[in-house]
């Protein structure tokens, strides 16, 4: 049974684009049929993180609006057989978007895949509402700090009450996905603690994932993060997550930094 | 529960008890106090003939039981021709229905026995926002003997960008209400989570209101118009269990363990917290 995964946050900037990619190789990764779908129509991003923005020919709207088959316009990464993508549109905007279409695509998708990873643009519009409609699981992805947390529990509560599954008084599974922690500053209190956040929040924590220059390496080299640097503190901690989303039981640990004498002494010179 | 689009209170910070007062006073004369204040009444606008009108009244009444308990109505008689029978025996009908009449606008001078409703309103040009009376018989099931549905239980969490609204009475949230998120009762408000958005309790003029919470971070809460913004709440008694409470005209908040008292209460002397009044 196909699951339709949204990653949302209301905040823009917090990691939604590089949790999708990094999420949806690691399930790849492990074996499940995955197509990730960038929602966020004008601004589009994850073809660049998956690194496949030169094989984009049709897209999302394309599809959406019936001028191209569902076929033509998945690109299958070629690094994982099992990991495909269904790109934005750059050159439209979101109103070209109809619930009409956008389930009849949804629906087609969830007949190829085992997880339909759904990347929502931030705001509450038009977009991120159309990524959360058909959604049977969200991540809400947060940064430790304010008003992202803030903007989050907004989301949260939209998840409950404008989804498909809200609106037949079903329950949508949610997860909170912590980004961008640093346990040093969150120690001294310049960060919230991630207990902070699970309380405000109060929902299901999915996996914390630690500041890394990894993150912002992979993306730049068009790979998610898990594929780029599966060994890094980054990666393991997406792969616990998608582990979890599995149904599996994982511990939950934030990975760290482990840094040699050489390194404590001369990492910050050499950086 | 009713979920709305938040709106802003017209807030005006300041030590003034009533925003609305206007003071007349000279050298040699007592000073008066006028206040201005504006509410929300129900238009009914009757039309002939009266009694099918009334057939009509029962059958909302009877899907709707407790919709005009309190409310004050309005009567727009304009609608009826001045050779219409016995119009004070009508409106004496619906107060026996529980229909509070609080004025009549558009009636004619010579209907006998009219004047006991008022003085007539001259009829205003606007005709008001029409309003579905909600069916209440599946919503509610009948109010035992004696108790009437006065509370509301909120199971989940309050989230930013809600709003829930409760005029009738106490609400109780199990959650927690969110940074940005608003609760407004008609009584009081209990908050076995955090407190952390906007209370305002004691909404139709409940000044024995109170406001209780577990943790008290909140950004504004209210009871009858007195208002305290966050910035003006005793520093001691943030990410507290609290309670707000009128005392007169004066917000006060204390501890609700008992042990931590002292400065946290609020009440210290010299304390002179900023608050306002909003009508």
């Amino acid at each position: 049974m196909a699951k339709v995964l949204v990653v949302t946050s209301g905040k823009g900037g917090v990691g939604k684009t590089t949790s999708t990619a990094a999420l949806g190789a690691a399930l790849a990764q492990n074996g499940a049929n995955v197509v990730v779908v960038d929602f966020d129509v004008g601004l589009r991003n994850l073809d660049l993180v998956m690194g496949a923005e030169r094989r984009v020919v049709y897209d999302l709207i394309n599809v959406v609006q019936g001028d191209a088959k569902l076929v033509q316009a998945l690109i299958r990464d070629k690094r994982i057989e099992n990991l495909s993508l269904l790109p934005a549109s750059q050159t439209r905007d979101k109103d070209a978007l109809t619930p009409e279409g956008v389930e009849r695509v949804i629906g087609e998708l969830k007949g190829k895949f085992d997880w339909v990873i759904c990347d929502s643009s931030a705001g509450i519009e038009k977009g991120a509402m159309l990524a959360m409609y058909h959604a049977d699981v969200a991540v809400v992805v947060t940064n430790p700090e304010v008003s992202s947390v803030r903007d989050s529990d907004r989301i949260i509560g939209m998840l409950d009450s404008k989804t498909a599954k809200a609106e037949r008084g079903e329950a949508i599974e949610k997860h909170l996905l912590i980004t961008r922690f640093d346990a040093g500053r969150a120690a001294r209190g310049e960060m919230l603690s991630v207990d902070d956040v699970v309380e405000i929040l109060s929902i299901p924590l999915l996996g914390i994932i630690p500041e890394s220059e990894e993150v912002l390496r992979a993306s730049n080299v068009g790979s998610p993060v898990t594929l780029a640097s599966p060994a890094g503190i980054a990666a393991r901690a997406y792969f616990d997550a998608a582990r979890r989303l599995s149904g599996e039981t994982v511990e939950m640990v934030v990975p760290m930094e482990r840094k040699g004498l050489m390194s404590r002494l001369f990492g910050r010179r050499v950086a | 529960m009713i979920l709305c689009t938040p709106y802003r209170l017209p807030l005006t910070p300041g030590t003034a008890r009533h925003t609305s007062d206007y003071v007349t006073t000279d050298d040699t004369n007592p000073f008066i106090r006028l206040r201005g204040r504006s509410v929300m009444a129900l238009v009914l606008a009757p039309e002939a003939p009266l009694a099918t009108w009334l057939t009509a009244l029962n059958a909302q009444v009877a899907r709707a039981p407790t919709f005009f308990d309190g409310r004050p109505v309005l009567m727009d008689l304009g609608g009826l021709p001045a050779n219409t029978p016995d119009v004070a025996g009508f409106l004496r009908a619906l107060e026996g229905r529980g229909i509070r009449i609080i004025g009549t606008e558009g009636a004619h001078p010579s209907w006998p026995g009219i004047e006991a409703w008022g003085r007539p309103l001259p009829a205003s040009g606007k005709a008001g926002r029409p309003i579905t009376v909600p069916d209440e018989t599946h919503a509610t099931p009948a109010p035992a003997a004696g108790g009437e549905v006065n509370s509301l239980v909120i199971e989940q969490p309050v989230r930013s960008g809600q709003c829930v609204v409760f005029e009738k009475g106490d609400v109780t949230i199990l959650g927690s209400i969110g940074s940005g998120a608003e609760v407004i009762a008609g009584g009081s408000i209990h908050v076995y989570g955090a407190l952390r958005g906007r209370a305002i309790a004691g909404l139709a003029g409940n000044a024995k209101a109170r406001i209780f919470c577990r943790r008290m971070e909140a950004e504004l809460v209210v009871i009858d118009g007195v208002y305290q913004t966050a910035d003006d709440m005793p520093a001691a008694l943030i990410g507290k269990a609290a309670q707000a409470w009128l005392d007169g005209d004066q917000m006060k908040m204390t501890a609700l363990d008992s042990t931590d008292t002292g400065d946290a209460n609020g009440q210290s002397p010299g304390r002179n917290i900023r608050q306002g009044r909003r009508r």
